[in-house]
């Protein structure tokens, strides 16, 4: 008797696991809420996402953890914020990482309906030099960073370089600009930052995740550019945060809203954030740039990173999944994003966030 | 002993047994051949796709900017404005830098190794040499950007700068930073030595000894044998070895783009920066987003494959004339 109930129980058992591997698609969250042992083990993954390459080790971190804690699969691709965008409207991720939000046209586009902006975590573009004899941090000013870059100051003993740098020793040498050559979320949020600084690059330039640079040579990635910057005396380029602590490369202070000349930290580019924060309208849709951002410890070129999701969920399993894994980065994984050279996002913008998330729902968007 | 070895030689005696001996080897020659069709055509089928392909996607851009494609100079992505100017110019340019670098040496190279080398130096030298081959792009691109860029900088572009006459023309204008055609150039030359010197001297050392020794014999001293017997035998073969060169300079990719400086102008200047067709698709397609932007990144892919094609019909060109000269 018992021995019959047991296997006929070990043979539902056998049927339903076969019945939820196969038809996943169709079936409710009964497999996914709770992650079993021979689901992980499965060899799959759950789900998938590519973009930005600025928060991938903060992403890997997260889900490192998360599939430690869960048994949840989740492969993240750093192929560039440009990439996860094309790939996200495609539908052939569940998710995407950008640095820069997506524009209304790109919206249009997305083939699985709307698209949810949700911040994970803050950063900072920073501005990296190298200039032989110069013994203190060099301070900058949007105004002097707009017009190097648009080759109007073209020697480092420029007077205007030297009233912004008191007592320092700026050679007569020649500014070397070095700038991404690729498209970037990094140079999305410095070409904003410029933007919103001089007149003269906004109607130059522009803002926009790749340029047409009126000076300077092209470096792929962060590590072209420092790596330019590293070996040619008389250069500037501009990196992200996290690489420029990794590499110890030279950092400027740059002049914020406030006339301070802040040096990027956690601390500034919290600072940032926070005065961005209190300023978003209710209903928000996160698509809002934080630079030159108020408040007198602020440091100007910080910015927010996303994760783009669909709103509305094809796969309700899948749906499920990816939301427990975001409410979970947006409140238990926000601990870790310090150690790894990101701000966590504001109190308050994570709690609004995770009301958000509740929007997200299954179904399809026709 | 040999009555019993002959049932052996004549196991089938009867015509059907050759028949079906000679039959089964027919099938098994004609299934070899066919295979054997099927791969020979399986490679310019191949290539009749890919180039169908890359057509096909780059036509948007093409039509959009016409013959001004490869004219223009403007490459602004914001703007979906293309032109592919500089590239052209640059991969042309760099490769042309790395023949003329590379050839004279590769040729010095190959002629110690056939005519004067002695054996115990031979294998080495040819060893180390064409080891340079397997030497991976990327490490070409940070010996460049650690050694040779400074280098440069520091030594050979002033030195260059400062010489007379030339060092003022527009060759050498401009201030000296590294990154600049030159540099491209010679870490080109570096990398397309190896595959100039082993073709030429294996096309050196196989000139026939009756030809050295026919010039000797008239009284030739070693250099007039080098240069009016050797190398004249050699030539079509040491001009397929060049253009082999030039294939791989014009397609070279990673180590260019670490080193070019990759900015989209056309400038005199050696020291100046620049970009190839090959680094700029590198660089950008990847993060590429706009439809038109894709398009115009293949039709520099497109254009590139153009030039390859170009320059090898070249190549062929100038080995059948060469060695129908040397007939005649």
């Amino acid at each position: 008797m018992t021995r019959s109930t047991l296997f006929a129980l070990a043979a539902a058992g056998l049927v339903s696991a076969a019945c939820s591997g196969r038809e996943s698609k169709g079936t409710p969250d009964s497999a996914a809420s709770s992650p079993s042992p021979a689901s992980a083990s499965s060899g799959g993954v759950d789900l998938t996402g590519a973009g930005a390459t600025f928060p991938y080790p903060i992403y890997q971190k997260w889900i490192a953890d998360y599939t430690a804690k869960t048994g949840i699969k989740i492969n993240y691709q750093a192929i560039g914020s440009g990439g996860g965008i094309r790939q996200l409207t495609e539908g052939t991720v569940d998710f995407a990482g950008s640095d820069a939000p997506m524009t209304d046209d790109e919206m249009s586009k997305a083939k699985g309906g709307p698209i949810l902006h949700i911040p994970t975590v803050l950063g900072a573009v920073v501005l990296t030099y190298n200039v032989p004899d110069l013994t203190q941090p060099l301070n900058l000013s949007g105004d002097v960073i707009a017009d190097i870059f648009l080759g109007k100051i073209t020697k480092w003993n420029d007077s205007r370089l030297a009233s912004v740098n008191p007592g320092a020793k700026l050679p007569a040498k020649d500014i070397l600009v070095v700038h991404r050559a690729e498209a970037s979320g990094t140079t999305y949020i410095f070409s904003d930052y410029l933007t919103a600084v001089s007149p003269a690059w906004s109607s130059g330039p522009g803002k926009s995740k790749e340029l047409k640079w009126p000076i300077g040579l092209g470096g792929r990635g962060n590590d072209g550019v420092s790596g330019q910057v590293k070996q040619t005396p008389g250069t500037i380029g501009y990196v992200e945060l996290a690489y420029a602590n990794q590499n110890k490369l030279p950092v400027a202070r740059v002049k914020n809203a406030a006339g301070q000349f802040v040096a990027p930290t956690i601390e500034s580019i919290t600072a940032a954030a926070g005065g961005a924060a209190d300023k978003l309208p209710p209903n928000t849709d996160y698509r809002v740039s934080i630079v030159n951002a108020p408040g007198g410890q602020a440091y100007p070129i910080s910015s927010f990173t996303w994760l783009l999701v669909y709103q509305r969920q094809a796969d309700p399993a899948k749906g499920k999944k990816l939301v427990d894994f975001i409410r979970w980065a947006l409140t238990d994984g926000e601990g870790s994003a310090a150690a790894l050279d990101y701000a966590p996002l504001p109190r308050a913008v994570s709690k609004q966030l995770l009301d958000k998330l509740a929007s997200i729902q299954a179904g399809t968007a026709s | 002993m040999s009555e019993a070895a002959r049932p052996l030689v004549t196991t089938r005696p009867d015509d059907t047994g050759i028949a079906a001996r000679i039959e089964g080897s027919a099938i098994g020659d004609s299934v070899y051949r066919w295979m054997t069709t099927a791969f020979a055509l399986s490679i310019p089928i191949l290539l009749f796709f890919i180039a169908l392909e890359v057509g096909a996607a780059a036509w948007p851009a093409l039509k959009a900017f016409g013959f001004g494609f490869l004219t223009s100079s403007e490459w602004d992505p914001p703007h979906s404005v293309f032109g592919a100017a500089p590239a052209i110019y640059g991969t042309i340019i760099s490769s042309i830098i790395a023949l003329i670098i590379a050839t004279p040496l590769a040729l010095g190279v190959a002629i110690f190794l056939s005519e004067f080398a002695p054996s115990w130096l031979r294998q080495p030298v040819a060893f180390f040499v064409d080891l340079l081959a397997a030497i991976p792009s990327v490490v070409y691109g940070l010996w460049g950007i650690f050694v040779l860029q400074p280098l440069l900088r520091e030594h050979v572009m002033p030195f260059l700068a400062g010489l007379p006459l030339i060092g003022q023309s527009a060759l050498f204008e401009g201030p000296a930073y590294g990154p600049s055609m030159l540099g491209a150039g010679l870490i080109l030359a570096i990398m397309v030595l190896p595959f100039i010197s082993a073709v030429s001297r294996e096309v050196l050392m196989a000139v026939p000894r009756s030809q050295r020794e026919a010039a000797l014999a008239l009284g030739a001293t070693k250099w007039e044998m080098i240069a009016d017997a050797v190398v004249p035998y050699a030539r079509s073969g040491i001009i397929g070895g060049v253009i082999l060169g030039l294939g791989r300079a014009l397609g070279e990719t990673m180590a260019v783009t670490m080193l070019i400086g990759n900015v989209h102008k056309i400038s005199a200047s050696l020291f100046a920066p620049g970009y190839t067709m090959a680094s700029l698709i590198a660089n950008e397609f990847a993060e590429a987003t706009g439809d038109l932007h894709l398009s115009a990144l293949m039709a520099v892919g497109a254009v590139l494959f153009a030039v390859t094609l170009i320059v090898n019909a070249l190549a062929r060109w100038l080995v059948w004339r060469v060695s129908r000269e040397a007939r005649s």
